[in-house]
C-alpha cells in the first residue's frame, strides 16, 4: 500500500480560476465544507491574464443593450451550435454577477455618472464589457480570492490532481501530488467541481500559460465524461510576433475596441474587403464611420476589425500567405493612428492600455503611442470541454462531477465572443458551486478504495522509475506534440494533415510511455512535464478525431479542403467518450431544437 | 544567437550553490526563457515558479544579478554583456528547491487582515455609484501582482526578519486598497499599529523602486496610512511628515 494522506470535504474544485474561486465561495456560502485545489499559488491562475473585460449587459453606456442582444450576439458568434440554455442563462445572469464583485471589492472603471464602465468589443452589438484598463482578469481573480479566504475553504496550493476517483459510477473525489516534495494526497468528497481552464499548451504558438494542459478535459474523459465542440478551438487574432520569444503573448482585443485598426504591408486596411454575410448590415462602410463607432456614435456600425475572431485571424493569415505581411509574418495593428482624432493620444492610450504599453515597450522595444504593433494569430482559447447540464453543469455522464468555465463547454458554440469568457466564470462557477452543494447535501458519503489509489500513485510516479535517457525527454515530446498540432491541426486543417496527426498521435503515446524524468519527486517540473504530457495527449487525440469528423468550415474551425459552411453540420454537436475498450469514440448528436422565444429573440436581433 | 554564461542557484533548505550553465540565448530573450532552456537542455529538474510570462502573474520573482526581478520581464541584452548573469532566489523568504521560496506566510498575514465590507448598495440591483476620481487612488493599488519582490527588498524583513510583526509593503498596499475604497466602512488603523506594525517601516522606499507594476508604495500607500495611525496614536516618523508636508489626507 502506497502512503498516501486522506483529506475529505462535501464539495473538492480542482482549478483556482475565476470558475473555481467562484464556485468554491459558493459551495461555501450554501454550507458546504470545501477544498480547492491548484497547480500554482493562488491568485496565478490564468483567469489574471485576462485584459480586455468581462461581458454582461448591464446597459450603463448604451441603454438599449439588454439580455436578449447579448443572448444572440453569443448564438451568432458561436454560429448557433451553442447549448442555447447556457447562453440565456449566461446573458440574463452575467450583469448580477458582475456587480456583486464591487460588493467584494472589486473596482471597475467608470461612466461619467459613476457607474461601471463598458467597452466595444468583436462581436457584442453594443459597449458591453466592463473593464479595468486592461487589466480586468487581475481584478477578478484578486476580488474572488480576497473574498474567499474569508468564507472558511481550504486551499491547496501547488497541488496537482493526476487522478480522478470513482466509488461504483459516482465521482468520489480525486488524488493530488504536492509539488514541493512529490507527497499524494487523496481527497475524499461527494462532488467535485472541475475549474481547470484550457489547452493552449498543445500548440506551439499560443498565449495560455504553461497550466493549460487540459488536465480537467482529460481527468474527466479517463473517468467517462463526455467532451463536446473539441474541434473548436480559438485563434486569436493578435498575438505578439516579434522577437521570437514573445511569440503568442496576447495583445488585447481592446486595443481595437479602442480604436486600432489593421493595415497590411502596403498600408491598406484589408479587414475592409471581405465582410461575411452574417454582419454585413452591421459592419460600417468607411473608416469614417468606424471611428464614429469608437467612439460612441450611437447611428454609426462597427468598424471591420470588430468583427469575430474566426474572421479576423483567418484574413491576417491570407494577407501573410499572400506576400503582403509584416516583416515578421504578421499584420500591422495601429493605435496610434488616432491621434488624427485625439489632443492627448498618447496619455489616452497609456490610460486605456497600460499593460499593452509596457508589455511591448518592454519586451519589443515598441512605443505603440507613436508606432503599429506586428501581430498574428495565436491559440487562445478552447470553446470545446467537459460537456455538462446547462443548469446544474454536472457531467453528462458522471454522476457528482462538475465542471465550469474554459474546461466545460456550451456556451461559446463554434466560437467565443471576447469577454464572454470572464463572465461564463461568473455564472456558471456560481451554478457549479451551487449545484455541487446541493448533490453533496443529498447523496450519500462516498467510499475511496485502495487499489484505485495504489494504482493512481504507482502510474504518476512511474516516469521517476525509468531510464531518463530512453526518449528525448518531457520538453523535447512536449515540443514535438506542440509541433505537430501547431502544423496539421491549426488554423487551417485538412484531411490528409488530420490523418498524419492521428497516426503521428500514437506513435507519441507509446513513446511517452517509455519515457522517464530525472531527478527526485521534490520540486521536479521534469517529471510533471511527464504527468502534463499525458493529458496533452488525450486532448490533442480529441482536437484532431473532431476536426477530421468535421467537414465543414464554421467558426474556429476552417478547412481548406471544406471551405464553406454546411448547414448539414449546422445543427449537431461532435460527442467524445471512452469507449469500453478503451479508445476514443466519437459521435454526431442533433442539438436540441431551440424553444421559440428563444428563437424569437435570435430573429428580432437579426 | 549568442552563448552567454548564467549562474543559477540551486539547491534545497540545506544548502546549495551556484552552478554555472552556458547557453544560446535568442533575440529578445528574458531571463525566464534562459532558465527554461537550461532546464530543458542540461537540467530538467531545475526547479523555478512561473504561469504567465507576460509581467501579469507576478510568479517567477527572483534576484537577478542581485536585484529583485521578475525573470520574464528581464531582458537578457540590458544586463551586462560583460559577466556572467547571476540568477538566485529571493531571499527574505525560505528555499524550497533551486529558485522556488515558500512565499506561504504572505498568504497568511493577508487572511489575518480584517476583510473588506461594503456600505449599503445606492441602488436596488445592488450596485454602488462612484467616482471615477475616486476610485483612481485605490485602483493604483489593485494593480498588485502579489510578486513580493516589496516583501523581498524590505529590509524589515530582509535583514531583519520580524515576519513575526511587520506585515511588509504588499499588505500595507493591500489595507490602504480597502482603506481608501470609497465604499468600504471597515477601521482598520488599530490593526495596522500593532499587528502589522508599520511603525517599524521608516520609509526608505526600497519597495517601490522594485515594483514591476510602478505603484507608488511609499508616497501614495504607506505613508497616508502611517498619517491615520498617528492621527489615532502616536508614531514619531509619521508625525514628522506630517509637520512637513503639512496636512493629512
Ligand atoms: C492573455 C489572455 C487574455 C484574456 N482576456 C480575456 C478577456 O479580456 N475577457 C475574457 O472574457 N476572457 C479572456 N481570456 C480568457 C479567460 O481569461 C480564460 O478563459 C479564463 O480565465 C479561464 O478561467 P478558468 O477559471 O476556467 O481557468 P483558469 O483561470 O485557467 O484556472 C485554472 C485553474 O486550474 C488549476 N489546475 C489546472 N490543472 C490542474 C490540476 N491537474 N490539478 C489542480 N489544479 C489544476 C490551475 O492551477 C488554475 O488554478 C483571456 C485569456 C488569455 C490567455
Amino acid at each position: 500500500m502506497t502512503q498516501h494522506q486522506v483529506v475529505e470535504y462535501d464539495v473538492v474544485v480542482i482549478g483556482a480560476g475565476g470558475a473555481g474561486l467562484r464556485a468554491a465561495i459558493e459551495a461555501a456560502t450554501k454550507g458546504a465544507s470545501v477544498g480547492l485545489i491548484c497547480k500554482s499559488l493562488l491568485g496565478k491562475a490564468h483567469t489574471v491574464m485576462a485584459e480586455g473585460g468581462v461581458a454582461a449587459a448591464l446597459a450603463n453606456v448604451d441603454d438599449r443593450d439588454s439580455w436578449k442582444v447579448h443572448f444572440a450576439d453569443t448564438m451568432r458568434g458561436g454560429h448557433y451550435l451553442n447549448a442555447w440554455r447556457m447562453a440565456e442563462l449566461h446573458a440574463q445572469e452575467a450583469p448580477e454577477r458582475v456587480r456583486e464583485l464591487e460588493g467584494w471589492g472589486a473596482l471597475m472603471d467608470r461612466t461619467p455618472d459613476g457607474l461601471i464602465n463598458q467597452r466595444n468589443f468583436g462581436g457584442h452589438a453594443y459597449p458591453r464589457l466592463a473593464h479595468v484598463g486592461d487589466r480586468t482578469g487581475l481584478e477578478m481573480i484578486r476580488t474572488l480570492q480576497d473574498h474567499g479566504i474569508h468564507e472558511g475553504i481550504d486551499v491547496h496550493m501547488e497541488v496537482t490532481v493526476s487522478k480522478l476517483l470513482m466509488d461504483g459510477g459516482r465521482c468520489a473525489g480525486a488524488l493530488a501530488y504536492d509539488r514541493e516534495l512529490g507527497r499524494f494526497k487523496a481527497f475524499r468528497a461527494k462532488a467535485v467541481v472541475m475549474a481547470t481552464g484550457g489547452i493552449g499548451r498543445a500548440f506551439l504558438v499560443t498565449s495560455n500559460s504553461w497550466e493549460y494542459t487540459g488536465d480537467g478535459h482529460a481527468l474527466a474523459y479517463h473517468v467517462g465524461a463526455e467532451l463536446v465542440d473539441m474541434e473548436f478551438v480559438q485563434f486569436h487574432p493578435t498575438g505578439m510576433v516579434w522577437p521570437p520569444s514573445v511569440r503568442g503573448i496576447l495583445v488585447t482585443e481592446g486595443v481595437r475596441g479602442e480604436g486600432g485598426i489593421l493595415k497590411n504591408s502596403e498600408g491598406r486596411r484589408f479587414m475592409f474587403e471581405d465582410i461575411p454575410p452574417l454582419y454585413k448590415e452591421s459592419t460600417a462602410d468607411t473608416p469614417e464611420e468606424g471611428w464614429r463607432y469608437v467612439v460612441g456614435d450611437r447611428e454609426a456600425r462597427r468598424p471591420p476589425e470588430l468583427l469575430t475572431r474566426d474572421h479576423v485571424a483567418r484574413k491576417i493569415v491570407k494577407e501573410v500567405q499572400e506576400g503582403r505581411g509584416s516583416p515578421h509574418g504578421g499584420a500591422f495593428l495601429d493605435i496610434a493612428w488616432i491621434k488624427e482624432h485625439i489632443k492627448d493620444s498618447e496619455d489616452h492610450i497609456k490610460k486605456k492600455l497600460p499593460s499593452m504599453y509596457h508589455q511591448f515597450k518592454e519586451l519589443a522595444g515598441i512605443d505603440i503611442t507613436k508606432e503599429p504593433m506586428e501581430v498574428g494569430p495565436t491559440t487562445h482559447y478552447a470553446m470545446g470541454g467537459i460537456r455538462v447540464d446547462p443548469d446544474s453543469q454536472m457531467s453528462t455522464t458522471v454522476p457528482g462531477l462538475f465542471a465550469a468555465g474554459e474546461c466545460a463547454a456550451g456556451l461559446h458554440g463554434a466560437n467565443r465572443l471576447g469577454g464572454n469568457s470572464l463572465s461564463d466564470l461568473l455564472v456558471f462557477g456560481k451554478r457549479a458551486g451551487e449545484y455541487a452543494a446541493e448533490f453533496a447535501a443529498g447523496n450519500t458519503p462516498v467510499h475511496l478504495q485502495d487499489e484505485q489509489i495504489d494504482l493512481a500513485v504507482q502510474e504518476a510516479l512511474s516516469p521517476l522509475e525509468r531510464d531518463p535517457g530512453a526518449d528525448v525527454g518531457p520538453y523535447r515530446l512536449q515540443y514535438e506534440l506542440q509541433h505537430l498540432m501547431q502544423d496539421k491541426a491549426g488554423i487551417a486543417r485538412e484531411e490528409s494533415g488530420l490523418a498524419e496527426a492521428l497516426d503521428e498521435l500514437q506513435e507519441l503515446k507509446t513513446r511517452a510511455q517509455a519515457m522517464g524524468a530525472g531527478g527526485s519527486r521534490e520540486y521536479n517540473p521534469g517529471w510533471h512535464t511527464t504527468l502534463d504530457l499525458q493529458s496533452l495527449l488525450t486532448v490533442a487525440e480529441a482536437v484532431v478525431m473532431a476536426s477530421q469528423a468535421r467537414k465543414e468550415s464554421r467558426g474556429a474551425h476552417s478547412r481548406l479542403d471544406y471551405l464553406d459552411k454546411d448547414p448539414e453540420w449546422g445543427t449537431v454537436n461532435l460527442v467524445l467518450k471512452k469507449g469500453h475498450d478503451g479508445e476514443m469514440e466519437l459521435r454526431r448528436e442533433v442539438i436540441p431544437e431551440i424553444p421559440e422565444e428563444l428563437q424569437k429573440i435570435i430573429e428580432e436581433q437579426g | 544567437m549568442k552563448t552567454t554564461t548564467f549562474k543559477v542557484w540551486q539547491g534545497n533548505s540545506d544548502g546549495g550553490e551556484l552552478k554555472t550553465y552556458e547557453i544560446e540565448v535568442d533575440q529578445g530573450y528574458v531571463v525566464l526563457d534562459a532558465i527554461h532552456r537550461i532546464q530543458a537542455e542540461q537540467a530538467n529538474d531545475l526547479a523555478v515558479r512561473w504561469n504567465c510570462k507576460a509581467g501579469k502573474c507576478g510568479s517567477c520573482s527572483a534576484e537577478v544579478n542581485g536585484s529583485p526581478k521578475l525573470m520574464c520581464m528581464t531582458r537578457v541584452d540590458e544586463l551586462p554583456a560583460d559577466q556572467p548573469i547571476t540568477v538566485e532566489p529571493m531571499r527574505t523568504f525560505p528555499i524550497v528547491k533551486d529558485l522556488v521560496t515558500d512565499v506561504s506566510w504572505n498568504y497568511e498575514v493577508k487572511a489575518s487582515i480584517k476583510r473588506f465590507s461594503p456600505k449599503t448598495a445606492d441602488h436596488g440591483d445592488g450596485s454602488w455609484d462612484m467616482d471615477q476620481y475616486d476610485v483612481e487612488r485605490p485602483q493604483e493599488f489593485r494593480k498588485c501582482i502579489e510578486c513580493f519582490l516589496c516583501q523581498d527588498v524590505c529590509h524589515v524583513l530582509r535583514d531583519h526578519q520580524l515576519h513575526d510583526r511587520f506585515a511588509g509593503p504588499r499588505h500595507y498596499v493591500y489595507v490602504a486598497n480597502m482603506e481608501m475604497n470609497p465604499i468600504d466602512t471597515g477601521d482598520r488603523v488599530a490593526e495596522l499599529r500593532e499587528e502589522l506594525g508599520i511603525g517599524y517601516c521608516n520609509i526608505t522606499k526600497c519597495c517601490t523602486k522594485v515594483c514591476p507594476e510602478g505603484i507608488t508604495i511609499t508616497d501614495n500607500a504607506i505613508i497616508p496610512l502611517k498619517e491615520r495611525v498617528v492621527d489615532q496614536s502616536y508614531d514619531p516618523l509619521a508625525r514628522l511628515i506630517k509637520l512637513v508636508k503639512g496636512s493629512g489626507d
